[in-house]
């Protein structure tokens, strides 16, 4: 049975704990900080803050002790060099958009973070860099593979490159003022701790098999409706991945165009969402921690809209890999309800789901879903929910 | 830390002794030519807070604030703006967010 819940909100950390009477939220840190991601690392039990500060920029914060005493952490920091193309904007870039502008990277926003074998630890950022420790967070450093790679214009720390970018990006920068894109999943597969995937909004997916040494696309079957070719093989926007650990093999895609499942490691994916069941748009994505068929996602009215369609809320649940899915509504408020879930604000573990929107709610359900009770209503937007 | 009339005084918004407590009730004096000299004496001192008030590239930060007496500093790219032993600088937050 599951104890804890961490909780990233616009305004600080928050943990559930599983009292008798139910489950209890108290503010465990960063009060009136972006709290962007909170997670535990499995190895030692320390819990790690993606934070936001409105003035202090990006810092990443962890505990010891549970939550109750937080200090700043290593920081992640683009090493000198470190440039990217940027996607031109009219009014917003500086150029004329006919010529590539390069921009130095400074660390805009930290986004998601994952836990490798015991002593790695993965940051990802905005704009689109992989950072990696592997001294338990003593020290972070910029995967340059990755930040180098074709795909994004070659080696700009020795040159210009190849002036071409396919990584377009993400809205979830704009607070920055910065049309950047966004590395916001990061899965390890428990097999081979070597196995890496990375999905950046917007470029696709990555895939290395040699611990970030090298990358390659993993984006055959992926059908992006908003380009000219819409199975191109950049420029697609996922908007989350998640690998079951159990049938690592098994990874799901939650897309700006739809949901998308894999039974053969990302070598290819098959579009399986159904209209009919309002399962096409969403952010977030849960994969069953045994059964690499089961997966939930929160529907969102398609991207013109964007917020649970037409005020009724509910999550949509697989168990034969997306050929058919169930509407979960028990116990999800049915009239006037317009939350929006994000993408890291889905989790669940054994049989335990939880996801909070951005509204300030938190919706939990101990039986797979069948059944939900809302534990909050009044917090901050959240950003991230994540089973302790 | 006893205090010495020849070098710069460094006054700081509230907000940041919430990051770096060692800082409060302190008197803070550099030893400082630039902008950028003042910023490297406090990360000497409470390190860590380099990072709070710029960017990887030394740049101040977009809603952070850096004045000469009352005078906004001119250079936040390059922190040049030059202080000397007279000067009383104010590190502050820039009045934005929500």
């Amino acid at each position: 049975m599951q104890k804890q819940i961490l909780v990233g909100t616009r305004k600080g950390t928050f943990i559930f704990d599983r009292e008798p009477s139910g489950w209890t939220p108290r503010l465990a840190g960063h009060a009136g900080v972006g709290s962007n991601f909170v997670a535990r690392n499995p190895h030692d039990g320390s819990l790690w803050a993606l934070l936001g500060h409105g003035h202090w920029g990006a810092k990443v914060s962890r505990s010891d002790d549970g939550g109750k005493t937080w200090r700043d952490a290593a920081q992640v920091m683009y090493p000198e060099g470190a440039r990217y193309i940027d996607g031109w904007v009219p009014g917003v870039s500086a150029g004329d958009g006919k010529t590539p502008t390069y921009k130095d990277a400074t660390l805009l926003q930290l986004w998601c973070i994952a836990f490798g074998a015991p002593g790695s630890i993965y940051i990802g950022t905005i704009p689109g860099g992989l950072f990696e420790s592997h001294d338990g967070g003593e020290s972070f450093a910029l995967n340059r593979p990755l930040w180098n790679h074709d795909s994004r214009g070659g080696d700009l720390f020795a040159g210009e490159g190849t002036g071409k970018t396919h990584w377009f990006g993400t809205p979830a920068a704009g607070s920055s003022g910065e049309f950047a894109p966004g590395l916001h999943s990061i899965e390890v597969d428990p097999r081979d701790p070597n196995h890496l995937y990375v999905a950046v909004s917007t470029a696709g997916v990555l895939e290395s098999k040699d611990g970030g040494k090298s990358w390659h696309g993993a984006n055959a079957g992926l059908i992006n409706d908003h380009l000219p070719n819409p199975t191109a093989e950049w420029g697609h926007d996922a908007h989350f991945i998640a690998l079951c650990p159990a049938q690592p093999d098994h990874v799901w895609q939650q897309n700006h165009t739809g949901v998308f499942y894999s039974s053969d490691a990302a070598k290819s994916w098959t579009r399986v969402s159904d209209k009919d069941q309002g399962v096409h748009f969403g952010f977030p994505v849960a994969v069953d921690p045994e059964r690499g068929d089961t997966a939930w996602v929160v529907p969102g009215r398609s991207d013109d809209q964007r917020m649970a369609i037409d005020g009724a809320l509910f999550v949509a649940r697989t168990e034969d890999g997306g050929k058919s899915w169930t509407q979960l509504r028990e116990g999800l408020p049915q009239s006037n309800a317009w939350d929006v879930v994000l993408r890291h604000a889905l989790g669940n573990a054994g049989d335990a789901l939880a996801f909070g929107s951005t509204t300030g709610n938190l919706y939990v359900s101990e039986d797979r879903g069948d059944h939900w009770a809302c534990v909050a209503n009044n917090l901050p937007p959240i950003y991230s929910v994540r089973f302790g | 830390m006893e205090s010495k009339t020849s070098m710069a005084r460094v006054e700081f918004t509230r907000h940041l002794y919430t990051y770096f407590p060692a800082l409060e009730g302190e008197t803070v004096e550099v030893d400082a030519e630039t902008i950028a000299d003042v910023v490297q004496e406090m990360e000497k001192r409470a390190p860590g807070f380099a990072f709070y008030v710029c960017d990887e590239r030394g740049r101040l930060r977009p809603h952070v604030n850096v004045f000469i007496g009352e005078e906004r500093i001119a250079d936040r790219v390059g922190l040049t703006d030059r202080v000397d032993a007279s000067s009383r600088i104010f590190i502050l937050q820039a009045l934005s967010g929500g």
